[in-house]
């Protein structure tokens, strides 16, 4: 099973599009546990960054939400239209000099709350994968 | 989603409730009014967590800023209510050495 959802440029949207999502989630046997709130972190932090970073809060621009749902995993895809960024270059904000800082946790949180995380080349489209029940 | 504001006279602590998600799209709202509490001349603030389904990092990201202010300002933050999954966070984000977090409302405003 397959879904893809395209999402507007718009911070205020996050919020509707993770419900959406993990209500698809959950339909597809992602543990309710997961999907009540470690797939809500995730996406939401995925969907900031991609609004924000990627598209740069250009409303011209989308982003695609692509859930791929096998015999073992669901996949959560987030794909923005930017320049893409290089993972390794976020600093780990848990050390003393991050802890006081106001951003950079984002991608940090999304590695804590799904099984595997992967970025295409060209660092614009993040791929989360879960353990089905 | 919505924020809501109370004061408990007796100990004079401003009493922000977050029902719902602490997220991107709303965080200034949060902040906002912790800010005009200052303003007004309040210095202890407890935020409520008990109706709070999730929060992201601009949601972190924003409680870091308040203490901040608020510390500046010469007054308290404390944060209560969190379940297991939002304590988690906090702790697996270090935040939890940085925030004073209590178990219930009841503990946080009776340890201002």
């Amino acid at each position: 099973m397959e879904i893809s959802v395209r999402v507007p440029t718009a911070i205020d949207v996050v919020e509707e599009a993770v419900d959406l999502v993990a209500r698809h989630c959950l339909a597809a046997g992602l543990p309710a546990a997961t999907a009540r709130f470690k797939l809500r972190v995730a996406l939401s932090e995925a969907l900031a960054n991609a609004i924000i970073y990627g598209n740069r809060n250009d409303s011209e621009k989308s982003v695609e939400v692509r859930v791929v749902v096998t015999s073992q995993t669901i996949a959560v895809h987030v794909s923005d239209e930017g320049d893409g960024f290089n993972p390794a270059d976020i600093p780990n904000p848990t050390l003393p000099d991050g802890l006081e800082q106001t951003s950079g946790r984002g991608l940090f949180l999304i590695r804590e709350m799904v099984d595997e995380v992967r970025f295409n080349e060209k660092g614009n489209s993040i791929c989360m994968m879960m353990r089905r029940a | 989603m919505s924020f809501t504001k109370r004061k408990d006279e007796a100990k004079g602590v401003v009493v922000l409730g977050v029902d719902g998600q602490l997220i991107v799209g709303n965080r200034h709202e949060l902040k906002q009014k912790a800010l005009d509490a200052l303003e007004a001349g309040d210095r202890k603030f407890l935020i409520d967590f008990t109706s709070t389904g999730y929060i992201d990092s601009s949601g972190l990201g924003v409680l870091v800023s308040m203490s901040k202010k608020i510390r500046e300002a010469g007054g308290e933050l404390r944060l209560a209510g969190l379940n297991e999954d939002l304590r988690t966070l906090f702790e697996l984000t270090k935040l939890d050495s940085l925030f004073d977090i209590e178990d219930t409302i009841e503990k946080a405003l009776e340890s201002f």
